[in-house]
């Protein structure tokens, strides 16, 4: 409007080109959204502080119930610090156990299927396979959780557990159904399809050249297959590996749903009910108790168990980035970074 | 099973081998190798019989029900003693979609344009650097500790007008406060999946749309972005699927009200600002462990809850397909 009565001036270069300035805006954008991400970071690790601090390294040793010792932090109210003490070794054994158990499992289980998948199934099974991988990899963990509840605890309950079993613990624990058995199956199929995706990926961009050449060689297909095209992939193992034990880690719902809301470390030398003692790892803890939160101590508590599940995970992505170094030395397999 | 192995033995002409051309019989293998094969076989069809064996239980536990009460998708959850009382899940079925829309109308520009600036910029690198590990940080990170974060940090009273408050108290609890969780939590498929696009387009088309003229601005939007579309849409459609999927933030953030509406009276606003359940944490709460233990509905809400991973899956198929088609040359 004013142009209509100024008389028209010389337009003055703009400080920065259009270029420049759209390089600045998304630059800024990014840093907006890494600035969150990093705060999230530091708020985290600043109210798991308190509890980390009045604890120091017990704060993962044995010692006492953790749920008794939550309750304890309810009813001691904001101010007596004496009752912060918690001791979290019987969830840390916990996620450690379901965690590796299931990821020793499903590696196994993932690495003959993503082989067969690969190179050893009949075309009409492959066409099934790989959608079906891709589908269950997209289930959400709560339905996997359902089916557990629903039909994997009630079957271990019912059948596998014996009545002199649940007798010789009772008064330790009772023996349900909601066990560390459940926990690991119910994981080990559900981080099996990440594995096998990202398995079977690394395993089709091997050079089929590397392959030919050992045939040739007259060595057997599965010889050739295991010993070039499987270690050829092992970038995409590790990846798929570290992918999988990080949504190990962090699962919540599913574990929380089929493990038993109790923190409670299974004792190996049990034998047999070792397996079917119920137990909880850390993810599961603090859906469990976030009514809780409004709680100061409790808050911290909770945070401090998310503090560890975050560097865990970042611990395990650094150290499948270690392990992946040395292998690609001749050639970058599977395109995973 | 070593008949199946066997099988190719005979030169059989319907055997189209072409991944490896030879045919041969594992019969003269070592015992060592057979058995792998013979393993290999067994790990391939297991996991062919448990994916049966779960989408078929939840297909016909949840199908069962429907059919027999196709009412619950079209009332809300209400109070009740028992399964016949307690209603439908229409608004978890809203909430799950008013939700994880909101979340990816977030989460979706965003990671375009994180990933656009790590393909086509990445200057500084040492900024590029902090980017990467911090996108991958977040991929790793649990949905449970991005709830907790959510709760203290819409707990505060900057926050307080996200959600409606508990008699002075800020709940933090709404559908406006887990939206930008969810978004960070589908942020990172959305960033790599887009990247990989990106990267697979070849420098010479840049250089080609530089040569016309055009700035670089120009370029990523007039051609880069354009020709990565299928790759924007794949990682979209998986972030979805990812974050409709998630159960620990709706539980924590979105109040998990399992038997009232979304749609609180309030003005539209009130809609958003209040408290809501999604087929995620419906399902939880209907589970045998959950307050309402009503095992048929959980598995119905189950099944709908999969026909959509599923829709979304088959979008993923279609433009995954269309990016292959995409040559260069």
């Amino acid at each position: 409007m004013e142009s209509a009565y100024l008389p028209a001036e010389e337009p003055t270069p703009p400080l920065l080109s259009r270029d420049q300035r759209a390089e600045l805006l998304l630059g800024a954008l990014v840093c907006g959204v890494v600035l969150l991400i990093l705060a999230m970071l530091t708020f985290i690790l600043k109210e798991a502080w308190p509890s980390f601090w009045h604890n120091g390294l017990a704060w993962f040793g044995a010692g006492g119930n953790f749920d008794n010792q939550l309750s304890a932090l309810v009813t001691a109210g904001e101010n007596n610090k004496s009752a912060w003490t918690i001791h979290t070794w019987d969830l840390l054994y916990s996620t450690v156990l379901t965690t590796a158990i299931a990821v020793v499992l499903a590696f196994v289980f993932s690495l003959f299927a993503a082989v067969f998948m690969v190179e050893f199934a009949p075309p009409a099974i492959r066409r099934i396979l790989e959608p079906v991988v891709r589908l269950l990899a997209g289930v959400p963990s709560v339905i996997y959780g359902l089916i557990g509840v629903y039909v994997l605890v009630p079957f271990i309950g019912h059948h596998l557990i014996t009545k002199s079993q649940q007798a010789s613990v009772t008064p330790v624990i009772s023996l349900t159904g909601y066990s560390l058995l459940a926990a690991v199956l119910i994981l080990t199929v559900m981080i099996s399809p990440i594995m096998i995706a990202i398995f079977a990926e690394g395993l089709r961009s091997v050079p089929r050249s590397w392959l030919e050449g050992s045939l040739a060689l007259g060595v057997n297909r599965w010889q050739t297959f295991w010993n070039i095209g499987v270690r050829t992939a092992r970038p995409a193992l590790v990846a798929g590996t570290v992918l999988a034990t990080a949504r190990a880690l962090g699962e919540a719902v599913t574990l929380g749903m089929v493990s038993g809301e109790t923190a409670f470390a299974p004792n190996p030398v049990d034998g047999l009910i070792f397996w079917y003692e119920p137990t909880r790892p850390y993810a599961a803890t603090i859906l469990g108790n976030n009514d809780g939160f409004a709680l100061a101590p409790v808050k911290h508590a909770l945070f401090a168990i998310g503090a560890v599940l975050l560097f865990s995970s970042a611990l395990l992505s650094i150290a499948g980035y270690a392990a992946k170094q040395p292998m690609r030395q001749f050639f970058n397999v599977g395109g995973v970074e | 099973v070593s008949a199946l192995i066997d099988s190719s033995q005979a030169p059989d002409p319907r055997k189209r081998n072409k991944r490896l051309g030879a045919v041969e019989s594992s019969a003269t293998w070592r015992r060592r190798d057979r058995l792998g094969l013979a393993f290999a076989w067994f790990a391939g069809i297991g996991f062919c019989v448990i994916c049966a064996a779960i989408v078929l239980f939840v297909a016909v536990e949840g199908l069962r029900y429907l059919v027999s009460h196709p009412s619950i998708l079209s009332t809300n959850p209400t109070a009740g003693d028992n399964q016949s009382q307690t209603g439908g899940f229409l608004a978890p079925l809203i909430g799950t979609m008013l939700v994880t829309a909101m979340a990816m109308v977030l989460a979706t520009p965003a990671g375009v344009a994180i990933a656009v600036w790590l393909s086509e910029y990445a200057r500084p690198r040492w900024l590029a650097r902090v980017v990467e590990s911090t996108v991958e940080m977040l991929a790793g990170a649990p949905s449970v500790v991005l709830a907790l974060f959510g709760l203290l940090l819409f707990g505060d009273h900057i926050f307080g007008f996200l959600s409606q408050s508990n008699g002075g108290v800020v709940t933090g609890k709404s559908f406006l406060t887990a939206a930008p969780l969810l978004a960070l939590l589908g942020l990172p498929l959305v960033v790599t999946t887009t990247r990989e696009g990106l990267q697979a387009i070849p420098n010479h088309v840049r250089e080609a749309s530089y040569a016309v003229g055009k700035t670089k601005i120009t370029t990523i939007r007039r051609v880069l972005l354009p020709a990565a579309r299928p790759s924007v849409i794949t990682g979209t459609m998986l972030s979805t699927a990812h974050v409709i999927g998630d159960t620990a933030i709706i539980l924590l953030i979105l109040g998990d009200t399992s038997t009232s509406s979304p749609l609180h009276p309030g003005g539209t606003f009130g809609i958003f600002s209040g408290n809501g359940s999604t087929l995620t944490s419906y399902i939880f709460d209907s589970a045998p462990t959950g307050d309402l233990n009503q095992p048929q509905k959980a598995f119905a809400a189950a099944l709908i809850l999969m026909l959509i991973v599923l829709a979304l899956n088959l979008v993923v198929d279609v433009f995954g397909n269309k990016s292959r088609d995409l040559k260069w040359n």
